[in-house]
């Protein structure tokens, strides 16, 4: 088994880890109901920070507006789930086909913006990117989405507008965004779906089109002179990464009961692209942790009240010294390697058994 | 055209420059550029700095698009074509200043270079087909195979951006042999070398000729090495070839010494 495969199932085992970490947590009554309330927000934002890394870390192009195609995810899963409410009485298979046809949707949107976007390089490049999240921010403010026995009706002036009967249900409501959502998302939900993102991901780049996608961001001329589709595999990363914040933002919005655009608006975008950078550009196991401390971290900071977002904030800066910092890099490297060898020690006998890897 | 080159062998001409030139605003880079390269041969393109040489190599794989004359790959105009195409029509090159994947490993920075020849898709990629593992396999096997022309497969998984300057050299070679051309541009490949590296270059470069059956242009300023191993010769000054044929016509010619070292004077 080489590095790379050992890397993907270190992850799933941490993901796992902390899946039943929180379960024991959460079952003997120590998790408080903040906490409780941040651990759909933390694999949601985990999704989105593992899918960013893909076209910033990866495919190396700084995009600015990943919280734009969550949103076209987040409504779009909004509409599906709410027209499956009473044909689909499961609500697990209402939330999986949700998030199937809102990353499909986000992944149309990715197509459609990719192709003028990743003409451009560097600095154009995300300031195109963070145009054209603003711009899919406000188109939704103006959506309204409603639903009677006689079927959809959609428009973009106002609700009343739309002509529904009596008995019509508002889905969308532009700036007020959607409402009365049946919540659905599930904490186990949400971390399966951080594993299907992890192993698509994951496998994605450790195959022919990761290392395309790698080969391009590190010599765009020689990958050209190597016969490499640059356009196509910058559209693969771009159009992944999208179809995935596309379904972390169905499994965001179906864990309230309103959310409006306002919510995927420059901030969010920032705000994941902090977990990214913090986490370590390429790093998917770097983004997972940085997410999961910077969500929790403001929560456990609560009762410092003034100070939060001061300590939030020094905190960043010392994480961004220590990741800079050569000296830091070769204490963590010994204590990875003293890990390693630990673990191989230990799973030595079980391949050896196997007859699989060295 | 050189007339001594059809003299010598009846050898089918594999890339065919008609004319080509280029401007770069109202400067011309290269003018009149006419030369035929025979199928497994060796050809050198020498020069002094700035004479344009390397904005040959830019034209034959069409980082730049020309401005004047054609292109014949295989007897066939490639004035449509761009980069990637002509790749993928056979032209191969290597770079002046070292173009890697640096933080690829060595074996992947190959695998790129057969990235046209191994087939699975995303899905494939994805979900670890029955196809994705035969084609990796494939495409392992395959690029140890061509790194041990260099005798390279020990550093297969080191970062290519941590190896050696001769070592990456070496490493542009091989990626550019995986993408299967029938004609490989080499620009400056002994650039940085000590002499006995480039005398295993040199050695090298004629196993490659002889086991791929291509044919194979370089561009050099290193003179033993030109004047060894190259069996056709082309020099340029100021865009333009000023003289072409065998080493040894070359070496004689006085308007290649001139363009090297200057005009004799009357008592020299």
């Amino acid at each position: 088994m080489n590095r790379g495969a050992v890397n993907s199932f270190v992850n799933y085992g941490l993901v796992l880890a902390f899946y039943l970490i929180v379960q024991i947590l959460r079952a003997n009554g120590d998790l408080s109901r903040a906490f409780q309330a941040q651990l759909v927000p933390i694999c949601v934002y985990i999704i989105m920070a593992i899918s960013l890394n893909l076209v910033v870390g990866i495919s190396g192009e700084l995009s600015l507006g990943h919280a734009a195609f969550m949103s076209v995810g987040a409504f779009t899963g909004v509409v599906v789930s709410t027209m499956l409410v009473d044909s689909v009485a499961s609500t697990p298979l209402r939330l999986a086909i949700s998030i199937l046809v809102g990353g499909i949707a986000a992944g149309i949107a990715g197509i459609f913006i990719g192709i003028p976007v990743l003409r451009l390089h560097g600095d154009y490049l995300a300031i195109v990117t963070l145009a054209f999240g603003e711009i899919i921010k406000n188109i939704l403010n103006t959506v309204y989405v409603g639903l009677d026995s006689t079927g959809l009706h959609y428009g973009m002036t106002s609700i009343n507008e739309l002509g529904m009967d009596s008995a019509g249900k508002t889905i969308i409501n532009g700036p007020m965004g959607a409402m009365g959502i049946d919540k659905a998302s599930t904490f186990t939900a949400a971390i399966i779906m951080v594993l299907i993102t992890l192993f698509a991901i994951q496998n994605m780049i450790r195959s022919r089109s990761g290392r395309a996608i790698m080969a391009i961001r590190d010599n765009r001329i020689a990958a050209e002179a190597s016969g490499l589709n640059v356009m196509k595999y910058k559209m693969m990363a771009f159009v992944t990464a999208a179809a995935f914040a596309g379904m972390a933002g169905v499994l965001y919005a179906l864990n309230y009961s309103t959310v409006v655009p306002k919510k995927f608006d420059f901030n969010t975008s920032i705000l994941v692209l902090v977990f990214v950078v913090l986490g370590g550009l390429g790093n998917l196991r770097g983004s997972m942790i940085a997410t999961a401390v910077l969500i929790i971290l403001p929560e456990m900071l609560r009762e410092y009240q003034l100070y939060r977002m001061l300590i939030y904030s020094i905190i960043l800066i010392v994480v961004m010294l220590i990741t800079n910092n050569e000296r830091a890099h070769a204490i963590k490297d010994r204590l990875v390697a003293i890990v390693e060898d630990y673990f191989k020690k230990i799973l030595a006998p079980i391949f050896r058994r196997k007859g699989g890897a060295k | 055209m050189g007339n001594q080159i059809e003299n010598k062998e009846e050898r089918i001409p594999i890339l065919e420059t008609v004319d080509l030139g280029i401007d770069f605003g109202g400067l011309t880079a290269v003018d009149n550029f006419n030369i035929s390269i025979k199928n497994v041969e060796i050809a050198g393109l020498i020069g002094p700095n700035g004479a344009g040489k390397t904005t040959v190599f830019n034209l034959l794989t069409k980082v730049y698009q020309p401005t004047r004359g054609k292109i014949l790959l295989g007897g066939k105009d490639t004035a449509s074509m761009n980069t990637v195409q002509m790749n993928r029509a056979g032209v191969a090159r290597t770079f002046q200043n070292i173009r890697l994947f640096d933080t690829l490993t060595v074996e992947e920075n190959v695998k790129i270079g057969l990235h046209n020849e191994i087939h699975y898709n995303w899905f494939d990629g994805v979900f670890r087909t029955a196809r994705y593992w035969k084609h990796e396999k494939y495409a392992h096997e395959r690029a140890m195979e061509l790194l041990s022309i260099f005798d390279m497969q020990g550093m297969a998984n080191q970062k290519a951006g941590s190896l050696p300057y001769g070592a990456q050299r070496r490493l542009e070679i091989v990626r550019a042999l995986g993408t299967n051309p029938s004609v490989l541009l080499l620009d400056e490949p002994a650039a940085g070398m000590n002499p006995s590296e480039t005398a295993e270059l040199m050695e090298n470069i004629r196993k490659i000729r002889d086991t791929f059956q291509i044919a194979i242009v370089l561009i050099e300023h290193d003179m033993s090495l030109v004047m060894n191993i190259c069996e056709e010769i082309a020099v340029l000054n100021y865009g333009k070839i000023i003289a072409k044929g065998t080493p040894e016509e070359i070496q004689a010619n006085p308007k290649v010494i001139e363009a090297y070292l200057g005009k004799q004077k009357e008592e020299a």
